[in-house]
């Protein structure tokens, strides 16, 4: 499910999401959007359902679904809900307007 | 825990503490969802710890403590200082899972508890987890920020525990004591089978906590709100329903010490009953507490001397110059003191102290000096309730007690308007001075002695270096001897 890899300065998420629950299709829509429009060439993301592996959401203290993490690059950022406000996730990613494409 | 079918009544889980087990009528609801409720530093994850703790050490029930506002391990090493060995827990039946949120995490969109309650299911399945704690659920409701996806949140928790069979322990945080008034949250205690609200005021700067079952759905409870404290071995709740055994009583006449006041009694006092002394300051409670105390210790039976706010070698020193020499038992450890600082704690902290010795000493004799002390702080309800209990507490384990009560002005009924413990006594004494001669001259009279004819005489209490003794009568003028019940 992931995206084509692009190494190197690329954005990576793990969003973990609760198989088709409804915030989670959402979030997962969202994402793959919000990717295609500011990240196009350098984004990669993986996909973890907490209802396949449950334990590991735990060990990771995943505690809401869906949650998605920015791995790359550093700081690592969590962002908890659907992602349905783009620019509010925009600004958590640390991307001030003037350098969005 | 029970395997028995659930779907005929209530089957409940034991809290291990005796006094919260009383008053909900034998512990928690089993696979049902228990509430507690109380502001900050009221005990409610102590509560819930020691209940998961508890029920893992004598059952072995594993558990699971999930905890959403401290760290989950810190938790766990608080829960060390109580004397449970968490290691060796964790290592099999208790795993703590530390789900606070990154305090960076940014939220945007709705979002749900899916995540938590599969990743605790696998978890619960591994190990076989039946009591599950969630520690400060209203720090994972607030997340959502918004009351009807909170409602909902907790409403799908409490169907997956209600779906899973499992026992569920939910603490929150409220602000004040008034459960209706848990704004926000309002709708918790309507999803939960059993609600428990914890509280604490300061009374005379002394903090004193207190528990109360708010409901208990298809369960008798107590509705009293009853005293609870904090101890070196966790959360002691003070019982409550009223319901003690009758004790057998004894036929044994044991020695005061002083051997006219022995004959005044018709030969002593019965083992397992008490005495109150009263008297104003130096008319010699202290001394007469001593002599009780030295005689227990000479016919070989454990003793025990309670006193507040005064120093235990200061009174083997004074009781050294009449002749009373406690050196030899305390060394031998057949008595033990304990000086208690009044003001350091409650009536209940001294009560739940008191109790704690008397467990571990095992004492057939105990003196507490003064019960009144324990109305100093914390209020005299709190305190009558706790002398009660240390009285009842006492005659059920056949111990004999002799208590004495400062008196501030010369009539002994003044007494009772302090702590009422007169009406609980046995038998009481009141010391007091008389002018004979121009002489003040320390008396003793008896009031009341229970069950059996007592002298109505008021006589001279003499103390010298030989020991206790008594003088002849005085004369009827100078009595100040009340027509008490019993006297005859």
């Amino acid at each position: 499910m992931s995206a084509p890899d692009h190494p190197g300065g690329a954005y990576v998420f793990r969003l973990y999401l609760a198989g088709g629950a409804p915030n989670s299709v959402r979030a997962l829509a969202n994402l793959y959007a919000i990717c295609r429009k500011h990240f196009p060439e350098s984004h990669r993301i993986e996909i973890v359902d907490v209802l396949k592996e449950p334990l590991r959401a735990l060990a990771e203290a995943i505690l809401v679904t869906p949650t998605v993490v920015k791995l790359s690059p550093a700081p690592e950022q969590q962002i908890i809900g659907n992602l349905s406000d783009e620019e509010e996730v925009l600004r958590a990613l640390g991307l001030p307007q003037g350098e969005r494409k | 825990m029970s395997d028995k079918s659930h779907e005929y009544g209530l089957e409940k889980i034991s809290s291990g503490i005796d006094g919260f087990d009383d008053i909900t009528a034998g512990g928690l609801p089993l696979r049902r969802t228990t509430l507690l409720m109380g502001g900050p530093g009221c005990g409610k994850t102590v509560l819930a710890l020691q209940i998961l703790v508890g029920s893992a050490l004598r059952a072995g029930t594993p558990g699971i403590f999930v905890a959403f506002e401290e760290n989950a391990q810190r938790v766990a090493g608080n829960a060390e200082t109580f004397g449970w060995d968490m290691r060796e827990l964790q290592k099999t039946r208790i795993h703590f899972i530390d789900a606070r949120m990154s305090s960076d995490a940014v939220k945007t969109g709705a979002f749900d508890l899916t995540g938590l309650l599969a990743g605790l299911e696998a978890k619960a399945t591994e190990m076989g987890a039946k009591v599950i704690v969630f520690d400060a659920i209203d720090v994972l409701l607030g997340l959502l920020d918004d009351p009807a996806a909170e409602c909902h949140e907790l409403y799908r928790l409490h169907d997956w525990l209600m779906r899973h069979e499992l026992t569920g322990i939910l603490t929150t945080k409220i602000e004040g004591d008034q459960p209706g008034t848990a704004q926000r949250y309002g709708f918790m205690p309507f999803m939960a089978d059993c609600v428990v609200l914890l509280s604490q005021h300061v009374t005379d700067r002394v903090t004193v906590r207190a528990i109360r079952v708010l409901k208990y759905r298809g369960s008798a409870h107590v509705l009293n709100e009853v005293p609870f404290v904090i101890g070196p071995a966790g959360v002691e709740v003070g019982s409550s329903n009223g319901v003690h055994p009758e004790p057998q009583p004894f036929n044994e006449r044991i020695s005061t010490g002083i051997e006219q006041l022995d004959t005044m009694l018709s030969g002593g006092l019965y083992r397992g009953t008490n005495m109150l002394i009263t008297g104003s300051s130096g008319t010699g409670k202290t001394t007469l507490a001593g002599a009780f105390i030295e005689a227990a210790c000479r016919r070989g039976e454990r003793a025990l001397f309670i006193s507040f706010d005064e120093n235990a070698k200061d009174i083997v020193r004074d009781l050294g110059t009449v002749n009373l020499d406690l050196a030899p038992p305390l060394a031998s450890g057949l008595l033990r003191m304990e000086s208690v600082r009044t003001e350091a704690s409650s009536s209940e902290e001294h009560f739940m102290r008191i109790k704690r010795i008397i467990a571990e000493h095992e004492p057939r004799c105990v003196v507490i000096d003064p019960l009144s002390a324990l109305a100093r702080v914390g209020g005299g309800l709190a305190a009558r309730a706790a002398a009660e209990r240390l009285i009842y507490l006492c005659r059920n384990a056949g111990i004999t007690v002799l208590f004495t009560s400062l008196l501030e002005g010369s009539d002994p009924h003044l007494e009772t308007t302090t702590m009422h413990v007169s009406t609980l006594s046995d038998s009481w004494l009141q010391l007091s001075y008389a002018l004979e001669d121009g002489e003040r001259n320390r008396t003793v009279s008896i009031i009341k002695s229970r069950g059996s004819k007592h002298s109505n005489q008021q006589r001279e209490l003499i103390f010298d270096e030989t020991g206790l003794t008594l003088g002849d009568p005085l004369v009827p003028e100078v009595s100040t001897t009340s027509a008490g019940e019993g006297g005859k």
